[in-house]
């Protein structure tokens, strides 16, 4: 009985409202706009924090990066004479000295990484010659698609050996399977034992500074040893008539911790380490777990600053209803008086406005979900940025929707209920 | 006065009702009035404008309350009841028709007839059979669906009729009923207020007009807030015991 009762209300309320169909339109724009952005912009946001926090977490959350870089004094000398050698980085020291001192350490991944090309038969490729360790493949994402990586004979007699990322191949290789040929760097020629695809992300991969703009995949590995004896540790790069000599052991070790709790009490100590030993600011640390903490820090922020824009739309949209509610008991005055003389009581005529003002912002909550819901796919589509909708924001911005057509609209309803019976069925 | 001692449906000594305009403004629009309506009684109202008419239907409809002095509907005294009580006394007993229609402009013909029902928590179902009856009645059984701004001022006028009957009140109340309408469609609306009369509803009238004031039974004059004084119409018939019983 009382719900039919409310329903009828509820349908009243629609028929009041189709009475100005236009003006109800626009009065829901601001509700629509408003829980449309809440869902869209909560999708934007969590679909960026959600890209930004895979890309670090395939870092390795217990991995600690430590990188060689060129100390900035020395960058001017460089500029100044010709031939002047630069010696700075991480040294094979560094290393085991990481390795005996932290505690928590399970493996140290030294690598070298030098730019060189490689040549087979006539084609030359540039690409990136890393000396690195057997177990990289455990440290970094790394696949093996064919043949197998470097191991531990391999580096012990400094074997001449190499595996080659796909796209390296492809170049090298364009009809011949590369599998047991021999590709030449330099003077020295490295046969190749097996093919890997890189799965990790750009930062994670071995690459050195100044590489923007060219293929990151472009990598030949050989053992460090053979790195070391075939490269030696001076090395010399010519650019534009002059040329560098820079002398640098190791360009990065990745030191991969036993567990995640161990990271940020390792990380201090490594840089207090490392700084005995390097009086030259030739070294950086990165740690992708405080990455992580950075990055979901940056979404809260991010969430907030987008959750009050929406929130202020919806505000903007509630005052909108609020407005033309008023308007409505003013114009209706003379309704509302002949409603209360046939017997209406103070309540229900609250119940009549409340809920039209509720079904005005529940349907433009509707809406806005439904705008809210394929926005987020058309920002994917047009942008390429990864969005998420999240269950409970659709349910926040619908629940808002409603709390504001209760809110807002309780004034009005309750401006009308008060009006005196008579002075209603005089108003013209 | 009547001849027969009926049953009394409404009773009021006393009344005053004085608005107060700020400061030592005072507008008295009745100054005590007292007067007795029997059961089944026609009364129409006449009295230059200012005089107080209106007021004095307004406090009978239980739509304000008094200033002072007592109003008696059958025996409860409504000059004491609580807004909410007022409301349901106007959705139970009390059937108006306003000068100006004042049907509600975003329903239909039944829906408006149905407006009472609604406040009362009616089943809709049954009332939509009583609401197509009293349509017939008024005879715009076939303008159920039409909005009032699609009828006349006499069939819109007729819609208030039945609506003003749709919750069976004891008392109807009009104020210039025939006020927006020309003599014709007036004397169609004032023919359904004599049936209605007929079939036993009390009917208190406001009107300028003698024609129309001559269907009563009891023309009250009133001036300055007081009734000034009356009128029996002994060519009408009043209605017996037995009328009043029956029911429309
Ligand atoms: N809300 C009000 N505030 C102040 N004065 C009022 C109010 N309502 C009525 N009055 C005054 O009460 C007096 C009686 O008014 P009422 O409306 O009862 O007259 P009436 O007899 O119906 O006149 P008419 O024939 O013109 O309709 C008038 O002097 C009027 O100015
Ligand atoms: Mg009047």
């Amino acid at each position: 009985m009382l719900t039919v009762q409310f329903l009828s209300t509820v349908r009243l309320g629609v028929k009041s409202l189709m009475l100005h169909k236009l003006r109800s339109m626009l009065t829901m724009l601001g509700i629509i706009f408003g829980v449309c952005s809440v869902i869209a912009m909560l999708a934007i946001g969590e679909g960026a924090s959600y890209e930004a926090q895979e890309a670090i977490k395939r870092l390795g959350s217990n991995n600690i990066l430590i990188n060689s870089i060129k100390p900035p004094e020395d960058t001017k000398q460089s500029g100044a004479g010709r031939g002047m050698m630069l010696d700075y980085g991480l040294t094979y020291k560094d290393g085991s000295r990481i390795q005996t001192t932290i505690p928590g350490v399970k493996r140290v991944l030294p690598m070298r990484i030098i730019r060189e090309n490689v040549r087979f038969n006539r084609s030359e490729v540039p690409c990136q010659v890393i000396g690195t360790l057997p177990f990289y493949t455990e440290v970094v994402g790394l696949e093996v698609v064919r043949g197998r990586f470097l191991s531990h004979v391999d580096e012990v007699h400094a074997n001449n050996v190499c595996v080659l990322t796909v796209g390296l191949a492809q170049r090298l290789f364009p009809y011949e399977d590369p599998l047991q040929h021999s590709v030449k760097v330099d003077a020295f020629y490295y046969r190749v034992i097996g093919l890997v695809r890189e799965t990790g992300t750009a930062e994670q991969r071995p690459q050195k500074a100044k590489t923007e703009g060219e293929p990151i995949d472009n990598n030949l590995y050989i053992p460090l040893a053979t790195s070391r004896t075939r490269f030696g540790e001076v090395l010399m790069r010519r650019s534009a008539g002059s040329f560098e000599v820079e002398r640098v052991e190791l360009h990065r070790i990745t030191v991969q911790m036993e567990d995640v709790s161990a990271v940020e009490t390792a990380d201090p100590q490594i840089k207090t380490v490392l700084s005995r030993f390097h009086d030259k600011n030739d070294f950086e640390v990165i740690v992708p777990l405080q990455l992580l903490r950075q990055a979901e820090r940056t979404k809260q922020i991010f969430n907030i600053v987008l959750g009050s824009i929406a929130a202020i739309s919806l505000l903007v949209g509630g005052i909108g209803i609020m407005n033309i509610m008023l308007a409505t008991v003013t114009e209706r005055t003379r309704e509302i008086g002949v409603r209360r003389a046939l017997g209406a009581k103070k309540r229900d005529i609250t119940t009549q406005f409340l809920v039209e003002t509720v079904v005005l912002s529940v349907g433009g909550g509707l809406i806005g979900v439904v705008v809210g819901i394929l926005t987020p796919f058309v920002v994917s589509h047009l942008t390429e940025m990864k969005t998420i909708i999240t269950v409970w924001s659709v349910f926040l911005a619908f629940g808002i929707s409603g709390a504001v057509g209760i809110i807002f609209g309780l004034y009005p309803a309750n401006a009308a209920a008060s009006l005196d019976p008579i002075e209603a069925l005089r108003h013209e | 006065m009547t001849a027969s001692p009926h049953e009394l449906m409404l009773r009021i000594v006393g009344l005053r009702k004085t608005y107060e305009l700020g400061g030592d403004n005072r507008v008295h629009a009745l100054c005590g009035v007292n007067l007795n309506v029997e059961r089944g009684c026609y009364l129409a109202i006449m009295g230059p404008s200012g005089s107080g008419k209106s007021t004095m239907l307004n406090l009978l409809g239980c739509l304000d309350r008094p200033t002072a002095g007592q109003y008696f509907l059958g025996d409860e005294d409504v000059s004491r009841m609580d807004d909410d009580e007022l409301s349901e006394v106007r959705g139970q007993r009390i059937g108006f028709i306003f000068q100006s229609y004042n049907l509600i402009a975003q329903l239909t013909v039944l829906e408006n007839i149905q407006v009472p029902l609604f406040y009362q928590g009616r089943n809709l179902k049954e009332s939509h059979d009583r609401c197509v009856e009293l349509a017939s009645l008024v005879g715009l059984a076939d303008r159920l669906d039409h909005r009032p701004n699609q009828l006349s001022g006499g069939q819109q006028q007729r819609v208030a009729v039945a609506r003003s009957l749709v919750n069976d009140p004891l008392m109807i109340l009009a104020d210039e009923p025939t006020g927006n309408l020309d003599s014709k469609t007036g004397a169609e609306v004032l023919d359904l207020i004599d049936r209605l009369n007929r079939g036993g509803k009390t009917i208190v009238l406001v009107t300028h007009d003698d024609r129309v004031a001559s269907r009563a039974h009891r023309i009250i004059h009133m001036k300055d807030g007081l009734i000034d004084r009356e009128v029996v119409n002994r060519q009408i018939e009043q209605p017996g015991p037995a009328a009043v019983l029956q029911n429309s």
